[in-house]
């Protein structure tokens, strides 16, 4: 049997930015990277942890208000060893709350600045309208987007990114373009809970394979679905996504 | 708009109650000759007449009012206090219809009420959706509140969990006497700062339960410590097959109870927290315990049925924390297993919360049946968790029928959000006596 071939996963925040379910994203890397024979160690970072040494992807999730108060300044703290990895290539997915602090501020409805890390040319305004509900996009990279909003964050991209895809129903980063998540070398930001990941494996597998070539200079072995008795791993997802697309708002 | 003087509400006030009474009936026999099922059309129209009808009627019973709120559990727990109390000898008044809102208590007090505007009861123990809660206990200030958790399901509906815990917070402040709170749950247990001269009384959890008990918070890191948490005057110490072990007032009590699960035992340590604060030294504690243990499960929580000789249970799950209960209250081995989740309006849209469960104590014996409007959601759910499953059929009737006719001799157990519930209910009717709703 091939030695283990490790790809490190960062979870940031587990503690205070999980409560949307977005553990689903740090699952599927683990599993989609096992299915391909690499070996996933997952860290967890939270306030005032270490930082791992190693790390291959880097992912975030979304939280309450107060969680996302409760790691800001940590976040500040760490943001030297983020700009390093997001300008080495290093892919990454942050998530509603992350996606926003990885913006350059998020100024709140009162009107008070929270300086974010500035890894993403964005900038996020507090509103006393919730955006929330199934959300259909269209991205020329990962074809159709879907997902669940809940924000009353509103985002506006600047020119240093790229908008992740185009949102056909739902709102995305604001109410008024019709852009969701941004794109920047090789981080994925977006509103988009559902989890995420599960239903758009696309952007899952870029993450990987991003990851492989990073760290082993190679393309990413075909994906072995373990279970044999069950349907297909494709099967479920197509029919999970056919689904999520005729729901309602 | 133009004041006429005999406009509707000026009627109905100068014939107060007895006016409403009879509006809120006449109302009531019109929405049952069109047909209408809604419980809270008649409440709608007396709200509308005489909006202090409800407040009036509420004030005049001896023992006034007790609310129970909360996103988990309210149904079953208010079914609890209500027969914990008429245990005691008590005459209970209870918006039984389901219909949890201000327009619903007052539709269900308009079924009970005499011509006079008085019921007939000593104290009302009321269940309050949170949202409406808030409106509530502006116009009748409740004498005891008991307010019981904020899990995860509301989240798409009010925004955050913390808006959430705002509005019991209010339900709080607006308690006249006495709140009970879980001090098990952060967000619950904090509102106690917020109050004045209310007492606080607490129920909880032994340290070592605390982990099967774990909230939103929890899941992905250590629970709190057990230092800052205060006296608790009911604690639920075991879970034993069938019931519980309590400490009650320095007491340590067993029972056995009728409804199952984690959760419901629980919940009844909330019960017997707030019942004991409302009558104080005359609670006759034998008969408490006695009344708990013969408590029936509310409609679909924890429900066991027979379908054609085997026993199956209804399990309704809605949010993390209570999927992870019912996973770990109900074992997996020899039952045949179904799962069926909706996304309709009450079962909440977002599916994001299936990811924070684990299903691997089902990985052993897998899962028969996978159904509901978001079957394969949950499909790709157990797929990621090694889990394996026979079928995924998005329709629920003919889910069912397979499941039963595969399963024969089997007990049977299916895993439901709330609207999956109420549609499995409707189908098993076929087969077997079904209580009405």
């Amino acid at each position: 049997m091939a030695e283990p071939r490790p790809i490190h996963v960062l979870q940031l925040y587990p503690r205070d930015m999980n409560i949307y379910g977005d553990f689903g994203n740090a699952l599927v890397l683990q599993r989609r990277l096992q299915w391909r024979g690499y070996e996933p160690i997952l860290h967890s970072y939270d306030p005032e942890d270490e930082f791992p040494e190693q790390v291959d992807i880097v992912i975030g999730g979304g939280g309450q208000d107060s969680g996302q108060d409760k790691i800001q300044q940590d976040l500040l703290r760490i943001g030297e060893k983020l700009h390093t990895l997001a300008n080495s290539g290093t892919p990454m997915l942050m998530i509603c709350g992350l996606y926003q602090l990885f913006g350059h501020s998020f100024r709140t409805r009162e009107g008070r600045e929270i300086k974010g890390v500035g890894i993403l040319d964005l900038r996020t305004e507090g509103t006393d309208t919730r955006l929330i509900g199934n959300v259909v996009a269209e991205s020329k990279e990962f074809g159709e987007i879907l997902g669940y909003e809940n924000h009353s964050g509103q985002t506006y991209l600047g020119p240093g990114v790229q908008p992740l895809a185009r949102v056909t129903k739902g709102a995305g980063n604001n109410a008024k373009d019709a852009h969701e998540g941004a794109r920047w070398k090789n981080i994925v930001g977006s509103y988009l809970h559902g989890s995420l990941l599960p239903k758009n494996p696309a952007i899952a597998d870029f993450l990987i394979a991003k990851a492989v070539e990073n760290r082993f200079d190679e393309p990413i072995a075909a994906q072995i679905d373990p279970s044999g008795a069950n349907q297909p791993i494709e099967e479920l997802t197509r029919q999970a996504r056919a689904t999520a697309t005729r729901r309602p708002r | 708009m133009s004041r006429l003087p005999s406009s509707p509400r000026t009627v109905a006030s100068a014939l107060g109650s007895v006016g409403s009474v009879l509006i809120g009936r006449a109302a009531r026999t019109v929405t049952k000759l069109r047909g209408g099922g809604g419980s809270a059309f008649p409440g709608l129209v007396v709200e509308k007449l005489d909006p202090h009808f409800l407040a009036r009627t509420l004030h005049r019973l001896p023992r006034g009012v007790i609310v129970v709120s909360g996103t988990n559990g309210k149904t079953t727990t208010t079914k609890m206090v209500v027969e914990l109390l008429q245990g005691q000898g008590l005459k209970v008044f209870t918006n039984r219809s389901g219909s949890n809102f201000t327009r619903g208590v007052v539709a269900s007090i308009l079924e009970e009420v005499r011509l006079s505007g008085k019921l007939d009861a000593d104290i009302a123990v009321l269940e309050l959706d949170e949202a409406h809660a808030v409106h509530f206990v502006k116009a009748v200030r409740p004498n005891h509140s008991l307010l019981l958790n904020v899990m995860r399901d509301q989240l798409d509906r009010f925004g955050e969990i913390d808006t959430t815990a705002g509005m019991l917070r209010t339900i709080a402040q607006h308690t006249v006497e006495a709140v009970v709170l879980n001090r098990e749950d952060p967000r619950v247990r904090a509102i106690a700062q917020t109050l004045g001269t209310q007492q606080v009384d607490y129920f909880g959890l032994s340290e070592s339960l605390r982990s099967h008990f774990p909230s939103d918070d929890d899941f992905h890191s250590a629970p709190a410590s057990a230092a800052d948490h205060p006296h608790a005057d009911v604690v639920l110490e075991q879970l034993i097959e069938g019931g519980g072990r309590f400490t009650v007032d320095g007491e340590s009590v067993t029972t056995s109870l009728t409804v199952n699960g984690a959760y419901n035992t629980f919940n009844a340590a909330a019960a017997m927290a707030v019942v004991r604060q409302a009558l104080g030294d005359a609670v006759d504690a034998p008969a408490l315990i006695d009344s708990l243990s013969k408590v029936s499960p509310a409609f679909g929580r924890g429900e066991s049925l027979t379908v054609q000789g085997r026993p199956l249970d209804l399990v309704l799950v809605k949010n993390p924390s209570g999927f992870r209960l019912g996973l770990s209250s109900f074992a997996p081995g020899g039952v045949a297993t179904m799962i069926a989740i909706n996304d309709n309006y009450a079962d909440g849209r977002d599916m994001s919360w299936l990811w924070d469960v684990e299903f691997a104590s089902l990985a052993e014996e897998g899962v028969r049946m996978i159904s509901g409007v978001r079957a394969y959601d949950m499909a790709l759910r157990l797929k990621y968790d090694d889990v394996d499953f026979d079928a995924v059929e998005p329709d629920l009737k003919l889910a069912l029928t397979r499941f039963l006719q595969e399963n024969p001799d089997q007990p049977a157990r299916i895993f439901c959000t709330y609207t999956a519930m109420l549609a499995l209910r409707k189908l098993l009717g076929a087969y077997t006596e079904v209580e009405a709703f």
